[in-house]
């Protein structure tokens, strides 16, 4: 192995400026952030693929009332694990990926802190979905009670294939806490020197305090598949209240996690977001102070509000009180970075590039589901749209047009640096024409249905829901085809973009504009200078 | 350009390597032959664990190599400064995943106890569950006689603490002592290294892997003794549940900080540690005293309270 060599030799030869391997072994034993960071990336896009296609499974399904083309157990399997792979095979492992070609850039170091623990975390992860897809080949099918997996339909009535995916859960748990571990010793440890706290990027903020969300939980929801395993195998009775425990404490082990787990999927965009409106409103941040404070608030209440997923199950009325409250509490620093993104706006010479205009529509698409929400978090309110499409309609706003069109934005912004030819503008706008257009045209109709009382995660429905459920689905099948186009206009930029300058954006601000682009395969060899200007986008 | 170790301003990148896509694989290989067993001994068929073994070899020969390699990089002077204070972080908020991991097991311990319980002895706005389907049950802790005995037979006897006259002939006394006492010599050990005495360091370390490995040899004695003679065992009810999830976990955590000790032990052998540079002892005295802390919780939580 060239390393052994490499130790040997660090006194003529940098430690630092070795290249890439060729071939496969390049992906396969890399410890360099942006290799890793690009398999987080293109891993995500696949995972985002088949959940996408299990998606347009359900619509085809719902597209007109009666069963008429999967049958009811296939599709549960299909809600289920369109759930799951969404949130920890797209979602997650994006920002992750996100994370690892960009915090090393912004914060001025040379790679990740624990290089080869990094490349440990991505490759964790494709294992653990493979042995989750896998389950859907088994025998009884795969996992079918829905991604919360509430006790007992995830421990007496499901089928086999759950102990796979205990396991699966218990990979990508341990994967997502080695990637934090990793972004905390890195953006604590590793900064340019005179990079305090308060002149650090957003994302860099939002990701620090997203890692320790994911630390405090991860191990949490590992207790939660640790305890079905025991109550499955073992004989144990956690959540079997004929041996004293309580199906409804598994609600609140999961939901412990669940909530941070929601805020886990959307600190990172509003790091994201924080930085795209400034560059092309040609405005400094307004608000950084806040920005953080609020972050830092959200990060904290997510703690404390996690039983308003449970107010039907049937809670002491002192906690119905308290979980609505501090529920709502939440707009409060939402509102301010609301604020705060319209006000950088404000009075900015304003132009909207792709990345911008998912800024903007992150921006009001992500508030109607926070504003759903807020309807959400009243209780008595909540008696009737629990477990309709109203709450479907509301989380697939702040994670389709929220998380993801964060996402996407952020791929297009940084997109010049990674790969130092810029995607061609008019085939981005198009992508987002169709992407805006097809998200509501999917979700907005299931505020309706929703509040009418259609209820989620049921294969048929009554009539009357017909007009609405046939929108949706010809809706979902524009957006999910859009994503095939999105494939489409990031290889055409690779291949045929014209080529980018180290700062493709004039207002855009941050240690990562003063590399060349692309960048060099380790960012900083030597710590930068952090100056005013280039401090905090 | 300089010495990776001198430069404070370079950070040591390792080469790209082997060990962490085959530790990856060697995992998946151990745990769905893990879940393919369990399935199989479920529904009463052959079972077979090879491919848990091999993985489980998988994972143990690569984290062999891969800390083998962390060492010898470390000897060489490649780790600086910088790299080890990212070690101190990592195993520090490693080791707080771990404290949030077992608040999920006494979260649940204190739900049931708390909350569950009551309730389904007819308390609270929950009381019908237990009016309804079990109104003979009477809520109490421990938990001497499930809802549904037929489901989840009844422990024979608990654990709880006989009092604190009878402590002498209280099995869990003696593990705290055992426990408490390791925490001190790990840090003897670490005081031994800072004085530059060998053997002083030797003898600690030693005795703290002793310890440890009298501590499970107890703990394995308690659970013999729970299973035969006092009926509780991990089908009792949630009070069994809640004891065994809990002193499992712990006995597992102890096993693993054993065996992290004992390496460390056999590094003090081979001369291993400075007073400037002996992380990897100071990260398992870490866990060590971690895995002490969430025992005095038990103590206080399960046995005695």
């Amino acid at each position: 192995m060239s390393e052994v060599i490499h130790a040997d030799h660090h006194d003529e030869h940098d430690a630092h400026d070795h290249g890439p391997e060729k071939g496969l072994a390049r992906w396969l034993f890399t410890t360099n952030h942006k290799d890793i960071g690009t398999l987080y990336l293109w891993f995500s896009f696949l995972m985002f693929m088949v959940g996408g296609v299990m998606a347009l499974i359900i619509r085809t399904e719902l597209f007109e009332p009666g069963l008429q083309f999967v049958d009811p157990e296939f599709f549960n399997q299909m809600t289920t694990n369109h759930g799951l792979i969404m949130v920890f095979g797209a979602i997650m492992p994006a920002f992750v990926g996100l994370a690892n070609w960009l915090v090393p850039m912004q914060v001025g170091a040379p790679d990740m802190a624990l290089p080869r623990m990094n490349n440990l975390s991505f490759w964790i992860l494709p294992f653990a979905f493979g042995i989750m897809i896998s389950t859907l080949f088994m025998e009884g099918g795969g996992p079918n009670f829905g991604w919360t997996f509430y006790a007992p339909l995830s421990t007496t009535y499901a089928p086999d294939s759950v102990t796979f995916f205990i396991f699966a859960v218990h990979m990508m748990g341990a994967s997502s806490i080695m990637g934090s571990i990793n972004i905390i010793a890195t953006i604590l440890n590793m900064r340019a020197p005179g990079m305090t706290l308060m002149k650090m990027p957003l994302f860099i903020w939002t990701w620090l305090i997203t890692a320790y969300l994911l630390l405090a939980v991860m191990p949490v929801l590992a207790g939660a598949v640790t305890m079905m395993l025991f109550d499955i195998h073992f004989d144990t009775s956690f959540f079997n209240a004929a041996g004293g425990g309580d199906p409804v404490m598994f609600q609140h082990i999961f939901w412990f996690f669940g909530h941070p787990e929601v805020y886990i999927m959307i600190l990172p965009a509003f790091g994201i977001v924080s930085h795209i409106i400034p560059a092309f409103a040609r405005k400094p941040l307004f608000g950084y102070d806040s920005m953080v404070y609020a972050v830092a608030s959200i990060a904290f209440l997510s703690f404390i509000v996690w039983a308003h997923h449970m107010f039907t199950v049937g809670m002491p009325l002192a906690g119905q009180l308290f979980f609505m409250y501090s529920t709502m509490l939440i707009a409060v620093p939402t509102g301010v970075k609301v604020f705060n993104w319209i006000s950088t706006m404000w009075k900015g010479s304003m132009t909207f590039e792709t990345p911008m205009l998912f800024a903007i529509a992150f921006v009001v698409l992500f508030t109607i589901g926070g504003f759903s929400g807020l309807m959400l978090a009243i209780t008595p309110a909540d008696y009737q749209y629990h477990d309709t499409y109203f709450v479907v309609a509301h989380f697939h706003y702040v994670l389709v047009p929220g998380a993801l069109f964060s996402i996407i934005a952020a791929v297009y912004f940084w997109f010049p640096k990674w790969t130092g030819r810029m995607y061609d503008e008019g085939l981005g706008k198009i992508h987002f024409w169709l992407s805006f257009i097809g998200v509501n045209i999917t979700f907005f109709p299931q505020h309706f249905s929703g509040l009418a009382g259609m209820p989620r995660r049921i294969p048929d429905y009554a009539l009357q829901f017909a007009d609405f459920n046939m929108l949706s689905s010809v809706g979902a099948f524009i957006f999910g085809f859009s994503q095939v186009f999105f494939i489409f206009v990031i290889i055409h930029g690779i291949r045929s973009g014209k080529p980018a300058t180290a700062r493709p954006w004039e207002g855009a601000r941050g240690l990562e504009w003063t590399l060349p682009s692309p960048a060099p395969y380790h960012s900083f060899t030597h710590p930068p200078k952090v100056t005013d200007e280039e401090a905090h986008a | 350009m300089a010495n990776a170790a001198e430069d404070s301003s370079i950070y040591y990148v390792p080469h790209s390597g082997w060990y962490p896509v085959v530790l990856a694989a060697g995992v998946m290989l151990m745990l769905t032959g893990l879940a393919s067993w369990l399935n199989a001994a479920k529904a009463g068929d052959p079972t077979n664990l090879t491919q848990t073994l091999v993985g489980f070899g998988m994972v143990s020969v690569v984290l062999y190599f891969w800390f083998a390699k962390v060492i010898a990089e470390n000897q060489q002077g490649l780790a600086n400064a910088a790299l080890k204070k990212s070690y101190v972080w990592g195993m520090g908020w490693f080791i707080f995943s771990e404290v949030m991991f077992f608040a999920a097991f006494f979260g649940a311990l204190f739900y049931a106890r708390v909350l569950a319980v009551s309730w389904l002895g007819g308390e609270g706005d929950k009381a019908f569950t237990g009016d309804y389907l079990w109104p003979d049950f009477e809520a109490a802790w421990p938990v001497m006689n499930n809802p549904d005995p037929e489901l989840f037979p009844n422990p024979g006897e608990s654990m709880a603490s006989p009092g604190i006259s009878n402590w002498l002939s209280y099995l869990p006394f003696w593990n705290t002592a055992i426990l408490l006492s390791s925490s001190v010599t790990v840090h003897f050990a670490h005081t031994a290294i800072k004085e530059k005495n060998r053997a002083k360091l030797k003898a600690w370390l030693g005795i703290t892997v002793l310890l440890g490995i009298i501590f499970l040899v107890l703990q394995v004695e308690e659970y013999i003794h729970a299973y035969q003679e006092l009926g509780l065992t991990m089908g009792s009810g949630i009070y069994g549940s809640t004891f065994f999830i809990l002193t499992g976990f712990h006995g597992f955590h102890v096993t693993l900080g054993t065996v992290i000790l004992l390496v460390q032990f056999l590094r003090a052998l081979k001369g291993h540690f400075s007073e400037e540079d002996c992380f990897g002892f100071e990260a398992a005295s870490w866990y060590w005293h971690f895995v002490d802390v969430v025992w005095v919780g038990l103590f206080v939580f399960v046995y005695l309270l």
